[in-house]
């Protein structure tokens, strides 16, 4: 395998030797936790760690609110109450739920825009990326199943609109809709197959994750700079790393660690803040909310779903041209789909042959833009389906697809890059001196 | 390094939405000021115990509070009335049906409260967190922070919103609030000034009936909410602690492969 070169783990002792020849279990630890990793890396490098511990979590509070709750349409909400009320503890262990669904995807999209910035994506990092973005969409389905559960007022709107788009589907999607829903409309199957799969999924999440982390350390971390490390020889790879046990767990624990401040901080103190009020409201089928709102992390896609109206000329030219197949409804699913998948597809539109973005003048605003652009569709995505906001959601969806299918390939054309640094090592001791001519620690 | 990072962090984090907007017909929510507001605001339980009688006097004639078990009213951070007050409470005012007995029976203290008696009165176990009386600016939901999510401010902006007008519609008559979304509802004016006296005296004007039972519907909501914020304050000081250690050890950790900064 291509990978750093560095120490390996030796079995010494008779009973060492034993279990390595039957299982390399210490070895493959070992590897895992002592890979070099580049010295250089800043501090949009934690993220990873927070996300492995949301997911950790999530999956530990997950297991015991399955001790108390009860997935039937009648006695959910109440069940909910039970664990809010009776439940030594139990209200902790729903907020940290609850508020760390918010965390992970706060960190996801941290970690996918530093991936983005810093071409984390490029060869031969794309599979590491595809398979990130098969974990983000995991979270998505995951984080939007478990929202169905308490069965408040959200929970059921939201998965009656959602389930929904595939209704959108022609031919096939009113079908496809009733397997999913498991009878006409969200129900009791439909509550009781969404906490078997938000179950599961967690697991199919881990087993992704273990993957991720698999095709990252046969690549090695990238960096801030971009600049790959030197794997001539042990020597050589030594100059631009350090091991990632202790010099990257502690900083990374740091950074969690603060985290995690502001985190218990939003738990102790404002619980329900990201929260939808209406979810405190028992779910009625026979009464709809005055406006159904999904959770904020799915509202910039939310805002480009419903960017696309009868209204917009592309798609009127769709529909004509398919001959009234694509209506504007399925037109905004695909819209919705389609913006992730044009972000999972950026290895190959991105045509830069430098990585890192700080060595890219012109790509900087392009992103800038984009991190703009994502905040704008957030807030557009609550905003009610009128003017101005419905003009403003079609500019910046065009924008969206804009960055991706246009402005990436074109960049790596007309953009004249910066000098990018020979070396990490390099790049490393012009921020912080050379080892030999550093003055000792404060 | 680390001041880009705390800052990248805080502004991520603030930045975050909460998924709600102002939209046309929302009523006017005047801002309470509540003892149990802000990060150490705690119960008021001499309020809670008033809010419970009015509650009882007045809202149980109509409304439900199904998710409350009775003998919560003597847990601590609540409104702390003794366990033989309890069961006097109990099977002094509620009759629940009790299917062993085919029959009805008094309320003991390991009932919940009755669920609404009145067609269409909504229950107030959850009422002071199924309403958000804060939205803005710009329906970026940002006040919350400051002011919490308002839905004890909601309840007693509309039991103090009336402003007197009815109107006909269908044959049923509505009364103009102008707290409630829509600016007409249906339940007629619940209280007034000097509707429920206290034992101790304490004052009974419309405001003030309003805030005791809004606080009262505040605890039903949330009733684990004191001990919430002291799990809240431990974990912040340990883990800002545990922050300043990590930093010293990273700083340490770091220091034979750093030179003198130099950008």
């Amino acid at each position: 395998m291509a990978g750093i070169p560095h120490d390996h783990y030796e079995p010494k002792t008779g009973a060492e030797k034993w279990l390595n020849s039957r299982l390399p279990i210490v070895g493959l630890i070992y590897d895992t936790i002592m890979i070099p990793t580049p010295k250089n890396l800043n501090w949009w490098w934690i993220w990873g760690i927070v996300l492995a511990f949301c997911l950790v979590l999530q999956i530990v509070t997950g297991i015991v609110l399955v001790m108390h709750y009860t997935p039937h349409v009648d006695l959910a909400f109440a069940s909910v109450e039970h664990i809010m009320r009776n439940v030594n503890g139990g209200y902790m262990i729903r907020y940290l739920h609850a508020n760390g669904a918010s965390l992970f995807f706060v960190a996801v999209y941290i970690h996918i825009f530093r991936g983005l910035f810093y071409g984390s994506y490029k060869a031969p990092r794309e599979i590491t990326w595809i398979v990130g973005m098969l974990i983000y969409l995991c979270m998505m389905g995951t984080a939007f199943m478990g929202y169905v559960l308490p069965w408040g007022q959200m929970s059921f709107w939201g998965a009656t609109v959602i389930t929904g788009l595939f209704g959108a589907i022609p031919f096939i999607g009113e079908p496809i809709q009733t397997w999913l829903l498991g009878g006409p409309a969200v129900d009791n199957a439909t509550l009781n197959r969404f906490f078997s799969l938000h179950y599961l999924l967690p697991f199919v999440i881990a087993a992704l994750v273990i993957v991720h982390i698999w095709a990252f350390h046969t690549t090695g971390n990238n960096n801030p700079t971009g600049v790959e490390v030197r794997r001539g020889s042990k020597e050589e790879a030594k100059k631009d790393t350090l091991p990632f046990w202790p010099y990257f767990v502690i900083k990374d624990f740091l950074g969690l660690a603060v985290v995690l401040l502001v985190f218990w901080a939003i738990v102790g103190f404002m619980p329900n803040y990201l929260g939808h009020p209406d979810n405190y409201i028992e779910a009625n089928p026979l009464q709809t909310p005055a406006h159904i709102v999904p959770e904020w992390y799915f509202l910039p896609f939310y805002a480009i779903l419903r960017a696309f109206t009868s209204e917009v000329w592309i798609v009127q030219i769709a529909s004509f041209v398919t001959g009234g197949i694509i209506d504007a409804k399925f037109f905004g699913v695909l819209a919705m789909f389609g913006a992730i998948a044009v972000m999972a597809l950026a290895p190959w539109l991105d045509t830069s042959r430098v990585r890192s973005g700080k060595y890219r003048p012109q790509f900087k605003w392009w992103f800038l833009l984009l991190v703009i652009d994502f905040f704008a569709l957030m807030w557009l995505g609550a905003m009610p389906a009128e003017e101005p906001y419905a003009s403003f959601s079609l500019i910046a969806s065009a924008y969206w697809f804009g960055y991706f299918l246009v402005i990436l390939p074109l960049l790596g054309v007309i953009e004249k890059p910066e000098p990018i640094p020979a070396t990490i090592e390099e790049d490393f001791d012009a921020h912080y001196g050379k080892k030999s001519e550093a003055t000792p620690a404060e | 390094m680390f001041k880009k990072f705390v800052t990248g962090a805080a502004f991520a984090l603030a930045l975050v939405p909460a998924a709600s907007f102002a939209a046309g017909g929302e009523g006017h929510i005047e801002d309470f000021a509540f003892s149990f507001e802000g990060p150490f605001g705690t119960y008021d339980q001499n309020q809670l115990q008033r809010g419970l009688q009015i509650f009882t006097e007045v809202c149980a004639a109509c409304h439900g509070l199904k998710q409350v078990p009775i003998r919560t009213l003597s847990d601590e951070g609540g409104p702390g009335l003794p366990e033989d007050q309890v069961r006097a409470y109990a099977a002094d005012n509620f009759e629940v049906f009790d299917a062993a007995l085919d029959d009805f029976r008094p309320a003991t203290p390991v009932d919940h409260f009755p669920a609404n008696t009145a067609l269409g009165a909504p229950d107030l176990s959850l009422m002071a967190k199924s309403r958000a009386g804060f939205h803005g600016p710009y329906g970026l939901g940002l006040n919350q922070l400051f002011k919490g999510m308002g839905g004890a401010e909601y309840i007693a902006s509309l039991l103090t919103g009336y402003t007197g007008e009815t109107k006909e519609e269908a044959g049923t008559l509505f009364y103009e609030n102008t707290a409630f979304p829509g600016g007409w509802i249906s339940m007629a004016p619940p209280l007034a000034d000097e509707q429920v006296e206290f034992i101790d005296g304490h004052a009974n004007d419309l405001h003030h009936l309003a805030e005791d039972v809004s606080a009262f519907l505040m605890w039903t909501a949330e009733p684990k909410m004191m001990a919430r914020k002291q799990a809240g304050f431990v974990g912040v000081l340990f883990l800002a602690v545990l922050s300043v250690l990590l930093y010293l050890t990273n700083k340490r950790l770091w220091a034979p492969h750093k030179g003198k900064k130099t950008s």
